[in-house]
């Protein structure tokens, strides 16, 4: 701890201490205890309290008889428990003989005898006893510090001896989820502690020869487990989950053999009481590594995937599906209960017979019509899961096709690592499933017709639900890696032309379809070598066309958005093929993406500027039909691009633009590649002067796309050679990149600064060879230079940095401390306020607001 | 209760409700669809519409040529145009008391009803319903009356005639009662036979029942009925909207506890969402003027069309469309925009707050205003010097058989580049585009209507709980289009009744009580008599007076004083005779104790018998039964009055008199 700290401290205390100053914001108390677990992690909670008596004094104080808020009686109790991990200071906190102070008036403030502490938080004479346990936050504490506290035999001893185990049981039922949840989870950690020792070799697989405590816990499970009511029994699976799942002793084991019957035993009951507490414990204990080797384990899972209905069991299934060892004829039962709603979708529109089912062969019958959930959400709700679920099962990895890629993308939202996958189940029946999701899509917008009477329930229940919608068109674009029979790919494309065309679908679905029909599009694509769509999505194409051409003039910006993206992403691709190309030309669409640049939505703008770089670096933005604009001289798209740059009165679509001409310059886009220092120059003097951070951000991306084309890409390859060097340097001072990137590292935005700071670095790197950096020389006068830095570090923005010569550049560069500079910026900004003192002297200064308004009262 | 079923058309609705006494009229709407066998009024001389061929039978015969034309293989008839009036055999309507009006387009068979029938009676409607279907007659009249035809076809409408005339000439109903457009005249007569009512006003009906609007949510002014007596409630639900358009929002909850709710005027389309069509019609606007092409939009003045001016507000300058002019043209356009300022009472809360700020509550005062919205009472004047393309012209009739739309159809119907898009959901745009065929302009349907949705109607009845519901057959099965659709009809329990163009039904559904006044001075002169802890009885002589539908108990005269002398014989005669009266028994006798009684007094060898109804108490030796029954005793006994006395005493002294 350092002195400042220390010297803080005591201070401190008596405020806590202090029911008449009570603290306001309590995210600092959970801030003061995250400090002390740290500072108790890096060395001996002893020698600290031995330091710091005012702690002890602190701890104490709790126990005398007083108005203390819950907050700070939680907060003690929590604080104890950490102090207390260690088994010096808890046997330090129990049997040490206190020496009792004088305080300032002179009383004896230490009152209790030896041995008292710990048994006077956590136990009977404690807050366990008096009112202050009404309150959740101080039951909270008392089992978190309890928690902290159980690390060594002695808190075993602790614990069995003050009876604190009889209390966590009844805690488990406890009003507050919090409490009940937490306590659950400190029962397991007692069995750990009890069963995870140094003797843990000698542990009996056999709960009956366990300690005393472990047994009471295992017996009182048992109790639960054999109750009648509901919610003991979800307390005792929640507590079996949290063991398998976070546990990994030998007697894990020991715990599942003698429970395992009681587990199978609730199966029996009608209905089966807290299925979705039992499938998390089947799953936590399959997942164990050291209990999925039980067969009685697949037994029982199988058995409950048909005890529970369809709803019930889909988790589960899921949950199977995903591990790696089980059971072949389990995984094809938990196939089978996740295809069932498809199943009995399709079985219920089925127009003529002769299609193939869904579950043929697979284990398991199809669902009845009277279990079909009676009300409209939970049959919704089932059907969401079931596509939900069947979605993660579709295989995204070692599938390198363009489509899937673009499908994992579209589904997962974001860049972020998959997990793994699971393995797809095989056979995969996916033209069953393409069927069910068209029909279920027909059942949504009104256009199936069945003749069945559950096919009709269905139509009433499922038409126009927005849920469902969204569900099926995800699944069908995941659905678009398998293919299917022709005929099928036909009836795809129709209902997601129908549901393109539809006035109907509302902003949600008509983007969830317009990505399911980029999806199919793109795998109908033959294969990369020979560039074209099939006949039949060139047909679909057209028609997709006219439908975007209307979809662009909604008066609903986020229609307008959902088709300019996926205008964008299918030029992205398909951009090159003639086809797309010849329909995309034939089309108005090209000119209303340009009109769209003055949308007044800005997200609209920036779509639209992203589909206008786009089309224009595949030349498929034509010239304007339209006799409005027949008049005036067309712009190019760079000046439109630069246009909005500069006058947009919104981040997003400038943010879009400086996207599309990095995009540009590292594609060598036939405008820019004419002349590419005159247009960084331009971008980066716009860039350089806007107000939003992202986009000066995206100015320095696009600098380093610059550099990386003058001097080489980023990598271990070392200096330039110098002729090209001078030639670089000369252009870059053209473009007056060093201005930019010099203002930016002193830029008010951190991710700013923290760019320029790598390019200034790449750019050294490439430059000064590293033998040579320290090296000063007869350089050229910098002092100009440095000392409009130093202004511009201090806030004086406005002072031009002049002309710049290579040599000053690189010498500058030379005399800079980048890496440290690198250092600083990677700190957070708020480094300096989180630190541990500033904590203690905010808590002070609020104390000291209060004292002085207490002194204005007289 | 009877219900008399004048119209089919389910949104145009007109039947009578025959309640106590009472015979009132629910709307009156007229079925304009009979037009669209018609052929066009072209404003302007149309070469191609009087160049048409005339049809000729099969075997060549061509008697009717004059009569019917022949356009891209349907027929037409050459004439002015003729309405389907509601059905007027039924029953006679100069007994109808009163007419109660719900919106303006359900009342535009007001004149033929009121003018030619003999009715007397009076028409109840709120002011904005008045005003703007007398704008909706002013603007159908006019249309038909500027374009005079000579010729008025008739010979085709012979049964045996039309027998041989192709579909739909030859499925056409009724058409004998066809008739031709009222004239101003006759609409200034009806329209002078209404009487202005507020929402919630309450208006009785010769004592009988009282009537009261309710706003409707649909069209300014627009209401549904409540029919109510002290004992029976009907109400009667016509166009109603839930969505948040511009009039006040419906009031569901006054339709509580109805015993008869009366449904009709649902939405017509109840597949399309009258926010995706708008979306629709905008998107296809902003289309085709992008590429040069005019819009034409046929509609009625006034409803929907300030909606879709509203929403063209927000959207014209966002789509880039500020440049492009609006024409509005109607003989009654001027007044209708204005008048939609002026009725803030009957507007929606949004609109009604507009109005203190002070700002007009409709924007297309802003449209007007900026000149980006023009409106003219024809194309004839100032509109030839002003049109500018490509353009928006909103102009009717909806039908495409009269009104300037007739003209704009002749005119841009040959361009491709040219789109009409139908927005009212009363006729088959095909149907109406079927004498300008073929044609090159695109048409796009997109159908709004505001009226409530079979999710609405049952949500609705779910929480109003009529105990009967009464519809138009149309809405107890799906569309025949979507047979497997059972979400689109009415769902309720008891299933709805359902009714018929000329079908007289007998509501289900008997009126038991009756309110009757007691007179103060008779009321004091009763004594009540507590039988039942809370339950008091008292007898009532009085005379029952009853005088337009009301009912008073008034005291009995006192019995007449003989007066010496001259004798008024004639007041005497009408006070009915006053007998003392016996006096009224209650209770009921427990068998066993009466049993009892019996033996104390004489009777032995008693044997009692149970019955289905109460018992038999036997008396053997005096050969005498005494049924004793739940609401009556008999005794039974042979001719022996002595002891049928005694036993008859021992009876009562377990009932109580009074």
């Amino acid at each position: 701890m350092d002195p400042e700290c220390a010297r803080l401290l005591p201070a401190l205390c008596d405020v806590l201490a202090d029911p008449r100053q009570p603290v306001a914001d309590d995210t600092c108390l959970e801030k003061l205890l995250d400090w002390f677990k740290a500072v108790t992690e890096a060395g001996s909670s002893l020698l600290l309290l031995q330091d710091h008596p005012c702690l002890v004094e602190l701890l104490f104080h709790v126990l005398k008889p007083q108005d203390l808020s819950s907050r700070i009686l939680s907060f003690v109790l929590r604080l104890a428990g950490i102090f207390a991990a260690q088994e010096n200071c808890f046997q330090y906190l129990q049997f040490s003989p206190w020496k009792a102070e004088p305080d300032s008036l002179g009383s004896f403030i230490l009152h209790f005898q030896q041995g008292e502490l710990l048994p006077g938080l956590f136990g009977e004479p404690g807050p366990l006893g008096a009112a202050a346990w009404a309150a959740p936050s101080v039951r909270s504490g008392w089992i978190q510090g309890l928690h902290s506290l159980a690390q060594h035999p002695s808190a075993l001893r602790f614990l069995a001896d003050s009876g604190a185990v009889d209390t966590i049981f009844s805690l488990q039922g406890d009003p507050s989820l919090f409490v009940a949840s937490a306590a659950g989870q400190l029962l397991v950690r007692v069995l750990d502690l009890a069963l995870c020792g140094p003797a843990e070799g000698h542990i009996s697989l056999q709960a009956w020869d366990w300690p005393a405590c472990a047994r009471k816990i295992v017996c009182h499970l048992e109790d639960c487990l054999r109750s009648e009511a509901t919610p003991r029994v979800t307390q005792a699976l929640h507590v079996l989950t949290t063991a398998f799942g976070h546990c990994h002793g030998l007697w894990t084991q020991g715990l599942w053999v003698q429970l395992s019957p009681l587990v199978a035993r609730l199966l029996e009951k009608d209905p089966v009481p807290a299925p979705h507490a039992l499938v998390d414990l089947l799953l936590s204990v399959a997942r164990s590594s050291m209990l999925s080797s039980d067969p009685g384990l697949w037994e029982t899972a199988a058995q409950t995937l048909s005890r529970l209905s369809p709803t019930q069991a889909g988790p589960l299934a899921a949950g199977i599906l995903k591990l790696q060892d089980c059971p072949q004829a389990l995984r094809i039962q938990a196939f089978g209960v996740l295809l069932q709603p498809l199943a009995f979708v399709l079985e219920a529109t089925a127009q003529a017979p002769g299609m193939p089912g869904l579950l043929e062969g697979a284990a398991g019958d199809l669902m009845a019509v009277d279990t079909l959930p009676p009300s409209k959400s939970a049959c919704v709700g089932l059907l969401c899961s079931a596509l939900a679920h069947l979605e993660l099962l579709q295989p995204l990895v070692g599938v390198a096709r363009p489509a899937s890629a673009l499908a994992a993308g579209l589904a997962a939202g974001t860049d972020a690592p998959t997990p793994p996958q699971p393995q797809r189940p095989s056979p995969w029946p996916q033209a069953p499933l393409l069927a069910a999701v068209v029909a279920i899509l027909r059942l949504c917008n009104g256009s199936a017709a069945p003749n069945s009477e559950a096919g009709g329930r269905l139509c009433a229940m499922l038409g126009g639900c927005v849920r469902v919608q969204r569900a099926a068109l995800d699944f069908l674009g995941v659905l678009s890696q398998g293919l299917g029979p022709q005929e099928l790919v036909t009836q795809v494309f129709a209902i997601l032309l129908e549901y393109l065309v539809s006035p109907d679908s509302s902003p949600t679905v008509l983007k969830k379809a317009f990505q399911a029909t980029l999806c199919w599009l793109l795998s109908s694509a033959a294969p990369p070598g020979c560039c074209d769509l099939e006949p039949y999505a060139q047909l679909v194409l057209g028609e997709l066309l006219s439908v975007l051409r209307k979809r662009l003039c909604s008066p609903c910006w986020e229609v307008r958005d959902s088709g300019l993206e996926f205008l964008t992403q299918m030029t992205r691709h398909q951009g090159g093929q003639a086809g797309f190309r010849q329909a995309l030309l034939a089309s108005e669409v090209p000119e209303l993406t340009r009109q769209l640049l003055q949308d007044p939505e800005s997200y609209v703008r920036a779509s639209a500027v992203a589909a206008v770089g786009q089309l224009s670096s595949w030349g498929l933005l034509a010239a304007p039909s339209s006799p409005e604009h027949a008049a005036t001289p067309q712009k190019t798209p760079l000046e439109e691009l630069l246009l909005v740059l500069t006058t947009d009165s919104e981040g997003f679509p400038r943010r879009a633009v400086m996207r599309v001409f990095t995009e540009w310059l590292r594609d060598g886009y036939a405008d820019v590649a004419e002349d590419p220092e005159r247009f960084v120059a331009r971008v980066l003097q716009a860039a350089s002067g806007d107000l939003d951070w992202e986009v000066r951000v995206q100015g320095l991306e696009l600098a380093l796309a610059f550099l990386e084309q003058l001097l080489g890409p980023c990598g271990p390859s070392a200096v330039a050679p110098p002729g090209a060097l001078a030639q670089a340097l000369q252009a870059l001072c053209r473009v007056q990149l060093f201005e930019f990137a010099f203002r930016s590292l002193f830029d008010c935005d951190r991710p700013v600064a923290q760019k320029s700071c790598d390019l200034l670095l790449f750019l050294r790197a490439k430059a000064i060879p590293s033998s040579n950096s320290q090296e000063a020389g007869d350089g050229p006068d910098v002092t100009s230079v440095e000392a409009a830095l130093r202004r511009w570090q201090a806030g004086e923005q406005g002072q031009p940095l002049g002309e710049l010569a290579p040599e000053a550049v690189l010498a500058v560069l030379r005399s800079m401390d980048l890496e440290a500079l690198q250092d600083t910026l990677a700190e957070s900004s708020d480094h300096v306020e989180r630190s541990p003192q500033s904590l203690l002297q905010d808590m002070l200064a609020t104390v000291g607001v209060l004292g002085d308004n207490e002194a204005d009262c007289y | 209760m009877k219900l008399y079923c004048l119209s089919g058309h389910p949104t145009l609705p007109c039947n009578v409700l025959k309640f106590k006494s009472t015979t009132i009229m629910l709307d009156c709407g007229l079925d304009m669809t009979s037009t669209l066998n018609f052929l066009p009024l072209p404003l302007v001389q149309s070469p191609r519409l009087s160049n048409l061929p005339g049809w000729s039978l099969k075997d060549g015969n061509a008697f009717l040529d004059k009569e019917l034309k022949e356009c891209s293989g349907h027929v037409f008839v050459d004439s002015v145009p003729e309405f389907c009036l509601p059905e007027t055999e039924l029953i006679d309507l100069s007994t109808v008391d009163v007419i109660l009006i719900s919106n303006y387009h359900c009342m535009m068979a007001l004149p033929y009803i009121t003018e030619h029938t003999g009715f007397t009676g009076t028409v109840y409607a709120t002011e904005p319903t008045v005003q703007i279907g007398r704008l909706l007659m002013e603007e159908l009249v006019n249309f038909i009356e500027r374009v005079p035809k000579a010729q008025s076809a008739s010979l085709w409408k012979n049964k045996d005639i039309q027998r041989l005339l192709p579909s739909p000439l030859k499925d056409a109903v009724e058409v004998s009662t066809w008739r031709r457009c009222y004239t101003m005249q006759e609409v200034n007569s009806a329209l002078s036979k209404i009487q202005l009512v507020g929402y919630s006003q309450k208006i009785e009906l010769f004592g009988a029942v009282q009537v009261t609007p309710l706003s409707s949510g649909y069209a300014l002014g627009s209401s549904n009925w409540i029919i109510q007596s002290h004992y029976e409630k009907v109400s009667y639900v016509s166009g109603s909207s839930l969505l948040t358009t511009h009039p006040q929002p419906m009031d569901q909850a006054s339709l509580k506890n109805s015993d008869v709710l009366i449904l009709t005027g649902l939405t017509q389309i109840p597949t399309a969402n009258p926010d995706s069509m708008v979306g629709e019609f905008c998107s296809n606007l902003a289309l085709t003027v992008r590429n040069g092409g005019n819009v034409l939009v046929p509609c009625y003045p006034s409803g929907v069309i300030y909606d879709l001016l509203e929403c063209l507000y927000q959207y014209i300058d966002s789509a880039g469309l500020s440049s492009i002019p609006f024409y509005f043209i109607s003989p009654v356009a001027n007044s209708s925009l204005e008048f939609s300022q002026i009725f803030a009472e009957w507007l929606c809360h949004n609109k009604q707050t507009k109005v203190y700020l002070p700002e007009p509550p409709f924007p297309h005062a802003e449209l007007i205003q900026t000149n980006k919205l023009k409106h003219y009472p024809s194309i004839h004047g100032d509109f030839s010097n002003d049109f500018r393309q490509p353009c928006v012209v909103f102009t009717g009739h909806p039908s495409l058989r009269f009104g300037d739309v007739v003209h704009f159809m002749e005119l841009w119907g040959k361009s491709s580049l040219n789109t009409v898009i139908f927005t009212e959901p009363d006729f088959s745009y095909l149907e109406a585009l079927a004498p300008y065929q073929p044609l090159a302009m695109k048409c796009i349907y997109c159908p709004i209507d505001t009226r409530l949705n079979f999710i609405q109607v049952s949500k609705l009845l779910k929480e109003v709980q009529p105990l009967h519901v009464v519809c138009p057959e149309q809405y107890t099965q799906p569309p025949p289009a979507q047979s497997h659709r059972m979400d689109l009809m009415v769902d309720c329990q008891p299933p709805a009744m359902s009714y018929r163009r000329a079908e007289v039904l007998a509501l289900p559904f008997k009126r038991r009580y009756e309110k009757i006044e007691i007179m103060p001075e008779l009321a004091d002169s009763l004594v009540p008599m507590e039988i039942k802890p809370g339950i008091s009885l008292a007898t009532v002589s009085a005379v029952l007076h009853t005088k337009d539908n009301k009912h008073v108990l008034q005291p009995p005269p006192r019995p007449t004083q003989p007066t010496g002398g001259k004798k008024r014989k004639r007041a005497s005669d009408d006070i009915p005779d006053c007998k003392v009266l016996k006096p009224l028994l209650s209770g009921s006798i427990p068998v066993d104790q009466f049993v009892q009684t019996l033996e104390k007094h004489g009777f032995s060898d008693i044997k009692v018998e149970d019955t289905a109804k109460g018992h038999i108490v036997l008396l053997q030796e005096a050969e005498t039964l005494i049924q004793i029954e739940e609401d009556s005793t008999h005794i039974i006994c042979d001719d022996d009055e002595v002891l049928r006395v005694r036993l008859r005493d021992l009876v009562l002294k377990f009932l109580q008199k009074f």
